[in-house]
């Protein structure tokens, strides 16, 4: 039997997915004969490939970046799976919904940093000047992944446990899409 | 909901009426005060529901409960419509399962309910019943209203971010307490619980801090302070006993 080709990948999210994927232990050793992974975190390739049969994207579309990045894997994938609730629901990335990008920055990188070089004076007049020069620009808000490109299957979850994910990808390779309501859900 | 409807004393000089109907087909007897969802419970079939408490009076605010009724056009909420003879009920059409679907992914939209890191993840009757619906995801756009977390009560917060509008606090305050400190103010969409006359919690005179709301709510949206994600689990067992208690009360005045 030939091989799937699968690809992971991670936008606004924490890797907590990918994690419970490692946590599949010994379903990883029974799929790793019927699998191939092409892409991702947890190997070495540096560019998506032309094609990957199955995609499990991780996070939210957060930055310009993660929006460039999804329309690219879209394009290349076969099954694009929205894997957790950050990449179903925006979920905790989403919670700077509500500020401006302006605001998320200055409590991140300026009121809640460590100023230890500065006196105090000048650590009050310190401000924040967002260049975003070296980093992708952020998009004014968090927004699931079906929002910008089709998804073929859902996956919640906080992260998703690791027996929907052994289900999600075993009914994949028998080649059915498979029904994941009941077998998870939005939170922990 | 101060103008509750009194309670119809049943004598032999003005009995309840029976009367027959049909729910998915089969044939139920109730009395004409009972409603469809009432009956329907007494008779094992399940509908879900969100704002209905066992212990409180109606409200028909989340429309979860909706039922077709054979020659209405609309959907009917089962909690608040009662039946009337050879009526025709269907709880479980394709139709009713796919509004219920999307009034409870509208429920998600509207505000920001986290579920990761929410104090009621877990215990959570609106989380329960993306489960018992099968929304896996939601195909409307998340609004993301900037709303308050109000913690000046000593002992709990109310949380807007987390509020489906079920109005059970309301109820259980005017209803079982009888201090009405909770009400609603505004429309649809930005309608808000309040405590007295929009003010800090913790500023009511009128609130007991018996804490009957936190516990009547569904969701994350009023909780007991010092509880951290997944550790705020309700319990309402206490509700159906005080009703009976509050109306022997009623009784005993009455003689």
């Amino acid at each position: 039997m030939a091989k799937i080709g699968l690809a992971t990948t991670w936008l606004d999210g924490c890797s907590g997915c990918h994690m419970s994927l490692l946590d599949l232990d010994e379903g990883l050793i029974a799929l790793a004969d019927k699998v191939e992974i092409l892409y991702g975190p947890l190997v070495d390739y540096k560019t998506f490939p032309d094609h990957a049969d199955v995609t499990l994207v991780e996070g939210a579309v957060s930055s310009e970046a993660d929006k460039k990045n999804i329309l690219h894997i879209r394009a290349r994938s076969g099954v694009l799976v929205s894997f957790g609730d950050c990449a179903v629901t925006a979920n905790v990335p989403g919670m700077r919904n509500r500020y401006p990008v302006e605001a998320i920055l200055r409590r991140g990188y300026v009121e809640n940093a460590d100023l230890p070089l500065l006196k105090e004076d000048e650590a009050e007049t310190q401000t924040c000047e967002t260049t975003f020069q070296e980093v992708p620009r952020l998009c004014r808000i968090a927004r699931p992944v079906h929002e910008f490109v089709h998804v073929d299957v859902f996956l919640p979850g906080c992260p998703p446990p690791p027996e929907a994910i052994f289900y999600l990808l075993s009914e994949l390779l028998a080649g059915r899409i498979p029904d994941m309501r009941g077998r998870t859900r939005f939170g922990a | 909901m101060s103008h509750h409807l009194p309670k119809k004393l049943r004598t032999d000089l003005n009995p309840s009426r029976l009367l027959t109907f049909k729910i998915d087909g089969r044939d139920v007897s109730a009395r004409e005060d009972e409603s469809i969802l009432a009956v329907a419970r007494q008779n094992n079939i399940a509908i879900p529901t969100l704002c209905h408490l066992d212990g409180l009076s109606e409200r028909g605010a989340c429309r979860l409960c909706i039922v077709e009724v054979r020659g209405v056009a609309k959907l009917l909420p089962s909690c608040v419509t009662f039946p009337r003879q050879d009526m025709e009920v269907i709880t479980n059409s394709e139709r009713v399962i796919t509004y219920r679907r999307k009034i409870l992914e509208l429920l998600f939209t509207e505000r920001n309910h986290v579920c990761s890191v929410c104090v009621s993840n877990n215990h959570c009757e609106l989380q329960n019943l993306s489960v018992e619906l099968g929304v896996t995801h939601v195909h409307y756009n998340y609004l993301y209203p900037q709303l308050a977390v109000d913690a000046s009560h000593s002992r709990f917060s109310v949380d807007h971010n987390r509020c489906v509008l079920c109005l059970r606090c309301v109820r259980v305050c005017d209803e079982i307490e009888g201090a009405h400190t909770w009400d609603i103010m505004g429309r649809g969409i930005t309608s808000k619980v309040i405590t007295d006359l929009n003010q800090p919690w913790g500023t009511s005179e009128t609130c007991t801090g018996c804490g009957k709301c936190v516990q009547v709510c569904p969701t994350g949206a009023l909780s007991e302070k010092g509880k951290s994600v997944a550790e705020m689990i309700k319990r309402r067992q206490f509700l159906p006993y005080l009703q009976m208690m509050r109306g022997r009360q009623e009784e005993s005045w009455q003689k």
